[in-house]
């Protein structure tokens, strides 16, 4: 049995400990918002936060996050609320959407450390995930955009 | 089960068979041209004619509980719910979208009550033109046009007649305003949803006329995608996030040949591992079987098979290149013949030849491809991210043993599909319907990243052999193209549509039917056969001929001392639209004027699935052979825009797609055996590659095409173009290698 907390709840699971978390969540969890692409750590589609950091979770076993936090696309808000989302949909940047998940789990690390990052820090933070549909530009223009938002939230 | 649902169910499948009404694989230029008239004859006769009738005679019958489903398409709520039931599927370009938009544009409900289904396998819901259900050759928009303004209408037609029999005023007093119907005179209103019940009791009209473009209101805005707000919160269901209760998952060993057997299976330590079920032989490989997914898949690494390699086992691409190249020395079957390309070409001032190369591409969807499949003695369900729901239904029924009726496909949301889910032979469908089987409960089979890459049905690998000649002022007057490269259409359901006297329509795409005004010209081709399953990859055939067509274009411009751009402007005199699309990225991409030292400038246009498209790059290598893409100008006509801002994102998607394809992918073959593995082997453009990209769309009142596809085939060769243009250096085989640009980048600075 392994503990930790996802989303901010705590949860039990029986599965191997040497289980990748990202089948831990989908599988026995239900979670499914967190995608495969790669099994690598190659795509960026499985990316979660542990303790506020991004972690591809398709290589990080059950083990590693033991009693610690583990947060989900489905725990970034509950109403849409959050800078990255609402700039996402202002800006329509999904089109199959299968990868922004992930896309959208790195961007909220990035502006969390960076609130106002420029566009060779975007490349340096988002060249892990992998978009096959091509939405970068409007990623680009959607984490720029979410930073004024929460800027704009942080001033009022 | 909904009221539709039932309906549907009850009108059973009479012409489930991909070739019932003959009208499939119409993908021909011919058959494009007829496109419209073709979609707008079968919308008229065979819908309205054939489905509302009993659509409307089950609602007449009902009790008035149930909402208002004047067709197939459209459903009203009493609580003002409004379902568009969307019979292509969603797989990035917008139509959960589009289809919603053409509907209400005539419907003219409260846009912020629409919500989207994805539509059950009906007959009710197939193509316009090519006779099933279906999603590809980027013809939703064209194809539906016409059919779900009509939808809309005639629910629009029935809500209105329905609060006028209420009122007791003509029809004709009455308007339509936001879900509402209004009667001004008498300042009466009632909501779509108060009607549902009246209006379902109602024969639907037969006459039913559309509005004038010019009173659009939706049509041609930038409306805010409908799934977007799933797609940002992680509740869009995908296949692969299709749980249900008592599911396994499953993995399959496949041969590492295409064409393999397993001869022998020892599953002994495989079976220790915690939670395996079953380890079987299927057709497609060895199927294992699990409570979950990871020991699914580690079990698969100890099971130990025996292959046999079968007929594919010394399978090279570096052979075929050769191959290719020898066998395009001499000409093919006739695909255009133009005037006298030999005399030309024999009394032409100056000659010029090339050979060009692409390799075998896989789509490799971001979502690799899954299937859910529920197999019970009597019924089967399956749920999966399907372009093909007709003929995966029809191809699952016969695995499963039980007519098709027995059969219900849940299309969810794909992950991408670039042709990769409109599989012609239902692989992924029917493997699923067989490891079902074997798993004797509800199975979820992934394939992962690896499997995906290995799977087969590639866009085809095509050589392109070309001779040019230029007369004494260099414009072209003889042009010869010989392509080589495996059918696509050939031993399909399309066969007999696609193919005529040896010619395949999607081989030569892009090259029988280029837009240049070449007075002696010769396309012909050879369609050899080879073990490597291959398929339609966004934009078919054009992702071969839109390279090696404008990149030999490049050539003889720049043999024959020409601008690249003023001698296609002077070649396209008689094509007003292409012409105005070239004028309009020459003047956004500055074409003439000076750039930052070590850029170069291409250009290409192309013209595919009636669309037109012109691109101009920029781009600059470094001493290492590396290229760098700064800025991607685009110009499209596409006809009638919907939603100006998904044209764009088409574009956009397309050109990073193409990016990929010029600098990146390729797929391998020695020993029979995929050299390919995952994206450190198959790697795609990063956000760090990604170039600035503007698009420029051409104002149009033609009738809309499709965008999906069109801006792909036109990336590489405006890159090489490009490249040729920074560093003198002709690239004429894709991906585009740092070692053939190194020296070239060195030699020029």
């Amino acid at each position: 049995m392994t503990s930790f907390f996802l989303n901010g709840k705590p949860v039990n699971v029986d599965d191997d400990p040497s289980t990748p978390l990202l089948w831990v969540i989908r599988d026995s969890l239900g979670l499914t918002g967190t995608k495969f692409g790669c099994g690598m750590a190659l795509c960026g589609a499985c990316t979660v936060h542990l303790q506020g950091q991004a972690i591809r979770s398709c290589v990080a076993p059950l083990s590693r996050v033991a009693g610690k936090h583990v947060t989900t696309i489905e725990g970034l808000s509950n109403d849409l609320s959050h800078p990255l989302q609402r700039a996402w949909i202002e800006i329509d940047v999904p089109q199959c959407g299968y990868c922004q998940s992930g896309q959208i789990m790195s961007a909220a690390v990035l502006l969390h450390e960076n609130p106002k990052p420029t566009d060779q820090d975007i490349d340096e933070a988002m060249s892990g995930n992998i978009c096959r549909c091509g939405t970068y530009p409007r990623i680009r223009r959607a984490i720029h955009r979410a930073a004024e938002l929460a800027a704009e939230k942080r001033a009022s | 089960m909904s009221r539709v649902d039932r309906v549907l169910e009850a009108s059973a499948d009479s012409q489930t068979g991909p070739l019932a009404t003959g009208t499939v694989g119409k993908s021909s230029r011919v058959a494009r041209r007829d496109f419209l008239k073709t979609a707008s004859a079968i919308t008229g006769a065979f819908w309205i004619s054939a489905y509302v009738p009993e659509l409307a005679a089950f609602s007449a019958q009902d009790t008035g509980k149930t909402p208002f489903a004047p067709n197939a398409f459209v459903r009203i709520a009493p609580d003002e719910t409004v379902t568009v039931i969307a019979n292509h599927s969603e797989m990035g370009q917008g139509v959960y979208t589009s289809i919603p938009m053409l509907i209400n544009e005539e419907l003219e409900a409260d846009w912020s009550k629409i919500k989207v289904e994805a539509a059950p396998v009906d007959p009710a819901y197939n193509h316009t033109v090519y006779g099933v259900q279906m999603t590809g050759g980027s013809s939703t928009t064209p194809s539906e046009w016409e059919r779900l303004r009509k939808m809309g209408a005639m629910a629009r037609l029935m809500l209105v007649s329905a609060a006028a029999e209420k009122w007791n005023v003509p029809a004709s007093s009455c308007h339509v305003e936001n879900g509402f119907v209004v009667h001004s005179d008498s300042k009466r209103r009632a909501s779509y949803g108060s009607l549902a019940v009246a209006a379902s009791q109602l024969k639907p009209p037969t006459d039913i006329p559309l509005k004038d473009p010019k009173q659009f209101t939706l049509v041609g805005k930038s409306k805010r995608r409908l799934d977007t707000p799933s797609k940002v919160n992680g509740t869009a269901q995908f296949g692969l996030d299709v749980r249900l209760p008592g599911m396994l998952y499953a993995v399959v060993a496949r041969p590492p040949v295409f064409g393999g057997k397993a001869k022998s299976v020892d599953a002994t330590e495989a079976l220790k591992i915690p939670g395996v079920r079953a380890i079987e032989q299927i057709p497609s490989g060895v199927a294992i079987v699990a409570e979950r997914f990871w020991p699914a898949k580690q079990a698969r690494e100890k099971v130990k098979i025996t292959w046999d390699d079968g007929p594919n086992a010394s399978l090279s691409t570096t052979q075929m290149l050769a191959d290719f190249s020898r066998q395009s020395a001499s000409p093919g079957n006739l695909a255009k013949k133009v005037g006298d390309p030999a005399s030309a070409l024999s009394g032409a001032a100056k000659t010029i030849t090339a050979e060009y190369d692409v390799p075998y591409l896989a789509h490799c969807m971001m979502e690799p491809l899954n299937c859910v499949v529920d197999l019970r003695s009597d019924s089967c369900e399956l749920w999966t991210g399907s372009q093909f729901e007709t003929i995966d239904r029809a191809n699952a029924a016969k695995t499963a043993g039980l007519p098709p009726e027995k059969v219900k496909l849940n299309t969810t949301l794909l992950g991408g599909g670039f042709g990769r889910r409109a599989n012609p032979a239902s692989d992924f469908v029917i493997e699923a319907v067989n490891v079902a089987k074997v798993a004797k409960a509800p199975v979820k089979v992934v394939w992962t990243r690896e499997d995906d890459l290995a799977g087969g049905w590639y866009r085809p690998m095509w050589h392109d052999r070309f001779a040019a000649g230029l007369d004494a002022e260099g414009n072209p007057v003889a042009w010869t193209h010989t392509i080589v490269g495996q059918s696509i259409l050939a031993g399909t359901p399309f066969e007999q549509f696609g193919i005529k006297n040896g010619v395949d329509s999607a081989s030569v795409e892009g090259a029988a039917d280029i837009l240049y005004g070449i007075p002696n010209l010769q396309v012909d081709l050879h369609s050899p056969t080879i073990g490597v399953p291959v398929q339609w990859w966004r934009s078919v055939g054009h992702s071969h001929t839109g390279f090696s067509v404008e990149g030999f274009f490049d050539e003889v411009a720049h043999a024959g001392g020409k601008d690249p751009y003023e001698l296609r402007r002077k070649l396209l005199a008689n094509q007003p639209r292409m012409s105005a699309v070239l004028q309009l990225v020459g003047e956004k991409s500055g074409w003439g004027k000076p750039l930052p030292a070590g850029r170069g400038r291409g250009i290409a246009t192309h013209f595919s699935f009636e669309t037109y498209v012109a691109q101009v790059i920029e781009a600059s290598v470094d001493k290492d052979g590396a290229v760098h893409v700064h800025r991607v100008v685009c110009a499209v006509d596409c006809g009638r825009v919907i939603n100006p801002d998904i044209v764009k994102a088409q574009m956009e998607g397309g050109i990073v797609f193409g990016l990929t394809a010029a600098l990146k992918t390729e797929i391998t073959l020695e020993n029979g055996r995929v050299q390919q593995h995952n994206f450190y082997d198959y790697p795609m453009l990063r956000m760090n590659e990604s170039p600035e990209i503007e698009v420029h769309i051409v104002p149009s009142e033609n009738a809309p095409t499709g965008v999906g596809e069109p801006s792909v085939p036109p990336v590489a060769p405006a890159l090489t173009n490009a490249i040729f243009a920074a560093t003198g250096k002709r690239v004429r085989r894709l991906p585009i290698r740092a070692s053939d640009l190194a020296a070239a980048s060195e030699a020029k600075s």
